[in-house]
């Protein structure tokens, strides 16, 4: 009986379901994605007739071209400025806030918390146009501080919220001990908390990083140059300057999810991890 | 540290373990520490909604100061355009995709996946990835996708010796379209909650329900599914607020059209109120958009998530 049962589990229709469900399913993930790829190696002539298989013809010049532009890497650039200034900003503002929430007793405390956690619920897409209004009476309309700030605004809720469960673990009797030997709070934060808090910290900058990084709405309101664009924008242009050449689209499409699938495989454990740790007390 | 001086010295006349150590500091961190992230977050965040109610009262293109006032007309002439109703009528369509076909498809192949073997993690790490890709980038794919001329679809339709159709151009087709690219993109952000919530399940349930003789669909049915309640619940929360919000997606594939078939109440707001930089119409469209959103979030929070 037990024999056989063994003998009998490669044919199990359960294990055989399951795997045929496994695959349909990574053949929706996959082919859109591969096609992509490998589009922005054919010819536009080979997309039409042939857009699922292997090029017969690998026409590395599609690549080559966007690649030698200096288009591409200007919409790179770009990208790579407004992100980092949106996780520097956003990771010293919710980390000092989030220590103050943690460790400091003083009255409003909560009150103010819950003030900042409100922030979760409110829709982007409300702000934008009194944000526009605002930013161009700033005169930071078409500049990268006018995309980074709001975005750092709106990245706080969730950030001070992460930074502070975890400020709290670190023990209250550390602190003390601090400062008792005549330690500040200031320096403590600097020198002990930020230290022994680096996994969240890398966690929340890499989070705020992916959502700046492929950020559209704000970017797509607060500038008008296209030297200035991000990446979604900028390959938004592109595709509408060469509307039907689509092999030329997917090569450039290709190569603009290459960095950030780079920067998935690089910090996929801090993705997860921020993804996880924020859904288990939204 | 100059404005925290005078509490130093009026703190010197108290005995030090009166106050609990490091009292005076406290205020040095108070001043320095909050005000940054708290007027970042009113200035960017809590002002411009008060104001996008504030505008909503008027008749105003955005330039100069706004004075025509009209009161809640800008909401009647929204509710009485055909195409908003047709954008909420889409948004609501999104979420029943995402709870009917999205959810399901993410729980069971979190239960599929959950189990260690060989392949689990790679496959996890593929039905991920379209959630790590930015929206434009995941519309203009299926932008290619869909395109009757060069696309996937179209072979499809060619193979079989039929002439293919254009489906984001069609009105009876572009929002079907957009749902699969949704469903596409999100399920593996909710298989990522799934697996998390299962991998912190307490096991020793699980094991003493198979010990009392539970097959393995009476334990998922009974044991597992409701241990899993919480994330659920989260999941169908991020699900419906993440439905309401949808912008990004629609905007390479359709931009709303053709006719606003395909129109979300952010493409509707993007498509009226900023394009066309009507400021009162477009606010009063935000504000009806963030009472659904706060709204939703409250009621949800008080029927369903009372327990956490």
């Amino acid at each position: 009986m037990n024999s056989a049962e063994t003998a009998r589990a490669p044919f199990d229709p359960a294990v055989l379901f399951k795997a045929a469900f496994l695959g349909i399913v990574a053949i929706f993930v996959l082919v859109p994605l591969l096609a992509t790829l490998l589009g922005g190696f054919k010819s536009l002539g080979e997309l039409r007739v042939n857009p699922f298989g292997l090029p017969h013809h690998w026409e590395w010049q599609n690549y080559a071209d966007i690649l030698f532009s200096g288009r591409y890497w200007q919409l790179l650039r770009n990208s790579l400025i407004i992100s980092t200034l949106t996780v520097t900003l956003t990771l010293i503002t919710a980390s000092m806030a989030a220590f103050t929430f943690a460790h400091v007793r003083f009255f409003g405390s909560s009150m103010l918390l819950s003030y900042l956690t409100l922030g979760l619920l409110f829709p982007a897409a409300t702000a934008v146009l009194p944000l526009f209004i605002k930013v161009r009476d700033l005169g930071l309309l078409d500049t990268y501080f006018g995309v980074a700030l709001p975005q750092v605004a709106f990245s706080l809720a969730m950030s001070v919220l992460l930074l502070r469960r975890f400020f709290k673990d670190i023990p209250y009797e550390l602190l003390e001990a601090a400062l008792v030997d005549g330690c500040s709070y200031i320096k403590f934060f600097r020198y002990v908390t930020l230290p022994l808090s680096r996994p969240i910290l890398a966690t929340v900058g890499t989070i705020t990083f992916v959502n700046s990084w492929n950020a559209y709405l704000l970017p797509l309101v607060m500038l008008n140059t296209d030297a200035l664009y991000p990446w979604p924008l900028g390959i938004m242009v592109y595709q509408g300057e060469y509307s039907s050449e689509w092999h030329l689209i997917l090569a450039f499409i290709t190569l603009t999810i290459l960095p950030t699938i780079i920067l998935f495989l690089l910090a996929q454990k801090h993705i997860v991890a921020g993804l996880t740790a924020g859904a288990v007390k939204g | 540290m100059a404005i925290a001086s005078p509490i130093n010295v009026a703190g010197e006349a108290a005995p030090q373990a009166l106050r609990g150590p490091g009292w005076d500091g406290r205020f040095t961190v108070l001043i320095l520490f909050l005000p940054p992230a708290l007027l970042l977050f009113t200035l960017f965040v809590v002002l411009p909604i008060g104001e996008a109610a504030w505008y909503s009262g008027f008749n105003w293109n955005g330039f100069g100061r706004p004075t025509q006032w009209i009161g809640f007309d800008n909401y009647r002439f929204v509710l009485e355009t055909r195409a908003f109703w047709l954008a909420l009528r889409n948004n609501g369509l999104i979420i029943a995709v995402s709870l009917a076909i999205q959810l399901p498809l993410a729980l069971t192949l979190a239960l599929m996946l959950a189990e260690k073997f060989r392949g689990a993690v790679a496959l996890r790490m593929l039905f991920f990835m379209p959630y790590i890709l930015a929206e434009i980038a995941t519309g203009l794919i299926f932008s290619f996708v869909y395109d009757g001329d060069y696309g996937l679809v179209a072979s499809i339709w060619r193979f079989f010796g039929a002439e293919p159709p254009y489906l984001l151009a069609s009105t009876d087709t572009a929002m079907l379209a957009v749902l699969i690219v949704i469903v596409w993109k999100y399920f593996g952000f909710h298989m990522m909650l799934f697996i998390a919530a299962l991998q912190s399940l307490d096991k020793s349930l699980v094991e003493a329900a198979r010990i009392d003789g539970a097959t393995r669909s009476q334990t998922l049915r009974h044991v597992v599914i409701p241990l899993l309640y919480p994330t659920i619940r989260l999941s169908v929360f991020f699900a419906i607020v993440g439905s309401l919000q949808l912008f990004d997606l629609v905007m390479p594939l359709t931009r709303g059209g053709p006719a606003d078939s395909s129109n979300t109440m952010v493409s509707f707001l993007y498509n009226n109120g900023i394009s066309r930089m009507r400021v009162g119409y477009g606010s009063a469209i935000g504000v009806i958009l963030f009472a659904i959103c706060v709204t939703f979030a409250f009621t949800y929070k008080r029927w369903f998530m009372r327990d956490e």
